[in-house]
């Protein structure tokens, strides 16, 4: 699907204004044309909307999505079409593109997400050219997106990408404040942590970044590192490893980043670098996640400091014992919470909720994400109302509800209450409007009687 | 040593008296705390004192020869002189009833007057006490038990003498305390004292040893539930408390003293005479002096120089000279003026200089709470049991005590939290990991935590603009609900705007704050939003039009307007079967500006039948 994803900057001339081009096969002069294309077009529309630019180019075959991260940098993504194969009465195949699929919302979000991702583990493109120029900034994209874009796929992005939301832990009040002490123990125990986040099952309980930061690192958790690591604990090759280790409680916490083997001396303690706060105090992170059983740590500590060895040893011996006894916590404390309020028992209904305000997401569409697709248990088609009603919801302030009658049997019902957003999917054959508003409602008080959510 | 050091101080105020001598008998009388100053047998004046009574007794009595003993009854009210070893003369006439009789051959007694038990020596070698207890005017026979001497004596002469045996009650709890000068394991040396439970029912059991580590002579006192033992060689006391953990073998605890050995507080004799005669400063009393006596439980009188002491316990020194806060915790919380010492713990924990640890404060928090939760409960019990009818004047109901250990929220937040919040220099995320640890100990012990202690959380993130932490907490309910926290969101709201949706959520969840709900949407002009959700709840047939109305005219919104005037039309209809408004809904200018702007037509025409 992806065509092209290139980024120039206005502030070089000629060949310099390439920063990025993929796919990088294609020959100079056309890469000049087109960059200079994208240029011409952004710089067009702009004289008839200067502060909102074009985002999207729709021609027959492709869709062009731009956007300007900063100043004068931009990326380009281009996604084709989708192609019906067509016989035609003489029996030649005939390629019609489906100029209608695609969802601008959809692609122009992922092209920012291109951008965050970068920027976490790069800092800014105008922090690259202050310390190495055009040549260091294009290296760095290089590296980054060589990698990246095997990892992005365009087929499977939907809703849930426009939310880029975080799917939080459900918890109760007396194990989220277990949790509290332990971290601030933790981070008074090592004292060059300067933020703590902290995740179970890929779900975030807490987040000492801030949302903007914890949005993104969230993305980079829950569909790169974490994926990465599930086949090795699927095989069991994470029973405790340190059972060997005199005097040390037996634990079953390590590394996701740094040191496999802590016996090893050679072991390197190489953790990735995370940008953070770039609009103000740009703070340079190593990226340090530690994980036990479900429970998932991320500690991060200035770049200034270099973690030894010893220093992933300490960590080690002290978070171990105590993020194992915490994990099993929390996995007991959740199945009493889940009996008790019964929630294995009600009916399954197919929604996706999301707030604005909190980036709080919750989908019983998707199944659990791999590190390739994003499974969904609909059709493409129902995904792509979804779509429809929130970019209709993104055009208004006021609160708006939706129901729309789809092909088959589907009703889809989208509601926005204030900040929030709630999209139902319900399979009711002969249903009509009034039942369907009554099922909605009544998922309303079952899901979300806790929230000031209109009816 | 500075006078921060000690731990044990004589009081203030002592019982003074005419010091012994040779025409001056001194005597004291445990069971009413009293000094007798017998000069010349009686017949020129016997001067009574006691620490509670600060108007001597004074009488004259006829010289009948030495006298033995000496004491008054309960409430002063007879005197009884023994002169010879097998009389006892009641200087009135009076009639005495034998209840009964025990025939047991005695080498000593003792009586305890707070137990009302006496305890008599009995056998050969002394050891086995034979302890009797009196009730309303019974005498009961509890089980005799035996003292194990140090080791098999060779002799069979008397070898537990009284010296060695204290009575003394100590946590509600009446023990015998046994000095034993050497212990019984020949690997450990040093005296101890042994501690017999002897409960009321059932029979005397040895529970504690407490490890004096030192030989010598020795003498017990019982203060404030701890026993002090002085050390005459070293002129040092020890402190113990059973209530600490200690090592239990199975069957025994063994102690080790508290703190350090120190000697009590150096003491200044006010010189007495006329205060313009003396020009004398002050005499240092000569502390453990061997003409000292000590009486339980808490008594020392120096008949030389013609003092009666309680001696007290210092709490505020301690605080230095135990390093361990859990345990100084649990030392301080059973002391009976601890209150303001264990504040000050708390605020000394929290300071730039001596912070402690989060485990460490974790520990003394949840010690606090843990005693604040048993009073909270059996102040529980004792409404409930109120309540289900039982009378105040039953003996099995009684209202629980509020000791100075039980530390209440307010407590902490007047004394400790609100003043550490406020201090500058302090870094903000040892501010909050306090407060949150405060905060999760109260909830581990299912106390409900106060709104103000929330609001602190709630300033303090405030301050230093951590507003995504705040609606984290929010998020998982970690700061309660309630209206004055909402009302707080709100007016968070220009700094941080996800706080109006939380002021929202919170509301609602209370669920009897759906009048604040409609302002708070009608202020932000939200009268369509406001109204559904009044509707939703079924209060919209008593809300008032104007209200509506108004806010619907500030939004500039015609369409708005139309809207919410037809809503009420309509309700009109249904209520009273016209859509017109009656006079006292005062909405006549918005009829007037309803014409205006879509036509008289356009109004509700009453449904005719």
């Amino acid at each position: 699907m992806l065509l092209n994803l290139l980024s120039f900057t206005c502030k070089e001339a000629e060949e310099n204004k390439i920063l990025f081009y993929h796919p990088n096969e294609v020959e100079k002069n056309e890469k000049i044309r087109n960059v200079g294309l994208c240029e011409a077009i952004v710089q067009f529309t702009r004289t008839f909307s200067p502060s909102k630019p074009a985002k999207s180019l729709h021609t027959q075959k492709n869709r062009q999505f731009f956007n300007e991260p900063e100043e004068n940098f931009w990326m380009v993504m281009v996604v084709r079409n989708p192609i019906i194969e067509k016989q035609s009465k003489d029996g030649k195949p005939i390629v019609e593109y489906q100029e209608e699929e695609l969802l601008d919302k959809v692609y122009s979000s992922v092209l920012q997400q291109c951008y965050s991702m970068y920027k976490l583990f790069n800092g800014t493109f105008l922090r690259a050219m202050e310390d190495g120029g055009v040549k260091l900034l294009k290296e760095r994209l290089e590296k980054f997106f060589h990698r990246y874009l095997q990892t992005l796929h365009l087929q499977s992005c939907d809703l849930l990408d426009i939310f880029g939301g975080i799917s939080f832990f459900p918890l109760d009040k007396m194990t989220y404040l277990k949790i509290q002490s332990f971290i601030n123990r933790m981070e008074e125990s090592l004292s060059i942590v300067k933020y703590t986040a902290f995740l179970y099952n890929d779900q975030l309980i807490w987040s000492g970044l801030e949302q903007d930061d914890m949005r993104i690192l969230y993305k980079y958790l829950t569909t790169s590192l974490f994926p990465r690591h599930i086949e090795p604990e699927l095989a069991g090759r994470d029973s405790p490893v340190r059972a060997e280790m005199p005097g040390n409680l037996q634990h079953y916490g390590r590394f996701l980043t740094g040191p496999l083997n802590l016996n090893d001396p050679e072991a390197k303690c190489r953790f990735p670098k995370i940008f953070v706060n770039t609009d103000d105090t740009y703070e340079a992170l190593h990226l340090i996640v530690y994980k036990a059983m479900s429970a998932a740590v991320c500690f991060m500590i200035d770049a200034s400091v270099q973690p030894t060895l010893d220093f992933c040893r300490r960590l080690d011996s002290i978070v171990g014992p105590q993020l194992t006894v915490l994990a099993s916590d929390i996995c007991e404390q959740f199945n009493v919470n889940k009996r008790m309020s019964g929630s294995e028992k009600e009916p399954q209904f197919k929604f996706i909720y999301f707030n604005h305000m909190n980036l709080a997401e919750k989908s019983t569409i998707h199944m659990r994400k791999t590190p390739s697709v994003s499974l969904t248990s609909v059709h493409p088609d129902l995904m792509k109302i979804l779509g429809d009603i929130n970019s209709d919801f993104t055009r208004v302030d006021e609160d708006e509800e939706v129901i729309v009658k789809a092909m088959s049997d589907y009703w889809v019902v989208g509601k926005k209450s204030d900040q929030r957003e709630l999209y139902v999917i319900l399979n009711q054959k002969n249903a009509n409007l009034i039942e369907v508003n009554e099922e909605v409602k009544k998922l309303c008080a079952t899901q979300f009687n806790n929230i000031f959510f209109l009816d | 040593m500075g006078e921060e050091d000690y731990y044990l101080e004589l009081c203030e105020r002592p019982v003074h008296f005419e010091k012994a001598n040779p025409v001056n008998c001194v005597f004291f009388d445990e069971a009413n705390k009293q000094v007798f100053a017998v000069r010349s047998g009686g017949a020129t004046g016997v001067v009574v004192k006691g620490p509670e009574d600060r108007n001597p007794i004074s009488f004259r009595m006829e010289d009948k020869g030495e006298v033995k003993c000496i004491k008054f009854s309960l409430e002063n009210k007879i005197l009884a002189v023994q002169r010879t070893s097998k009389t006892v003369v009641l200087p009135e006439k009076r009639n005495l009833k034998l209840l009964k009789s025990q025939n047991i051959n005695v080498n000593w007694y003792m009586y305890c007057p707070e137990g009302a038990v006496i305890l008599l020596s009995t056998t050969v070698l002394g050891n086995v006490l034979q302890p009797f207890y009196f009730r309303a005017g019974t005498m009961s026979k509890l089980p005799k038990f035996e003292i194990e001497l140090p080791a098999v004596p060779k002799s069979t002469k008397l070898n537990l003498s009284e010296r060695d045996i204290a009575m003394a009650t100590i946590y509600g709890q009446l023990y015998v305390l046994f000095l034993r000068h050497h212990s019984r394991t020949s690997n450990s040396t040093g005296a101890e004292v042994v501690l017999y439970h002897l409960p009321r029912e059932g029979a005397c059991k040895k529970t504690h040893i407490l490890k004096l580590s030192r030989t010598g002579k020795f003498a017990l006192n019982v203060v404030d539930n701890l026993v002090v033992v002085h050390h005459q060689d070293t002129e040092t006391s020890v402190i113990f408390d059973i209530k600490l953990r200690g090592e239990f073998d199975g069957t025994v605890t063994f102690h080790h003293p508290v703190l350090p050995a120190r000697s009590i507080q150096p003491y200044q004799i006010p010189v007495a005479g006329p205060a313009p005669v003396t020009s004398q400063s002050p005499v240092p009393c000569k502390l453990y002096s061997s003409s000292w006596i000590v009486f339980q439980p808490d008594i020392i009188i120096s008949a030389s120089q013609g003092y009666l002491w309680n001696l007290q316990v210092k709490l505020q020194p301690i605080v230095n000279l135990l390093p361990d806060k859990g345990r100084l915790m649990d030392f301080l919380l059973q002391r009976k003026e601890c209150k303001m010492v264990i504040l000050s713990v708390c605020s000394q924990m929290l300071s730039e200089s001596d912070r402690a640890t989060l485990p460490v404060i974790a520990t003394v928090f949840d010690k606090l709470n843990h005693e604040y939760k048993k009073y909270l409960d059996a102040e529980q019990s004792y409404t409930m049991a109120l309540e289900a009818g039982q009378s105040r004047s039953s003996p099995l109901l009684k209202r629980p005590v509020r000791t100075q250990a039980v530390i209440d929220q307010s407590d902490m937040y007047t004394h400790v939290l609100s003043v550490f919040t406020e201090k500058k220099d302090m870094p903000h995320k040892f501010v909050i990991a306090v407060l949150m640890e405060y905060i999760r100990s109260l909830n581990q012990f299912q106390i409900t935590v106060q709104h103000y202690l929330h609001e602190l959380v709630i300033k303090t993130l405030v301050q230093h603009n951590l507003f995504y932490m705040l609606h984290q907490f929010l998020q998982y309910h970690v700061l309660s609900d309630s209206k004055p926290l909402a009302c707080l969101l709100l007016s968070l709201e220009s700094f941080y705007p996800p706080a109006h949706q939380l002021s929202l959520d919170m509301l609602k969840r209370l669920s009897t704050a759906n009048d604040e709900i409609v302002e708070v949407l009608l202020s932000k002009h939200q009268v369509l939003a406001a109204l559904r959700f009044i509707r939703g709840i079924g209060g919209h047939d008593n809300i008032s039009a104007r209200k509506f109305l108004d806010a619907a005219k500030q939004t500039e919104d015609n369409m708005l307007f139309y809207t919410i005037f037809r809503f009420f039309e309509q309700r009109n209809q249904r209520l009273r079967g016209n859509p017109n408004f009656t006079p006292g809904e005062h909405c006549e200018e918005h009829v007037a500006f309803f014409k205006q702007v879509f036509g008289d037509q356009a109004l509700m025409r009453p449904t005719t039948f």
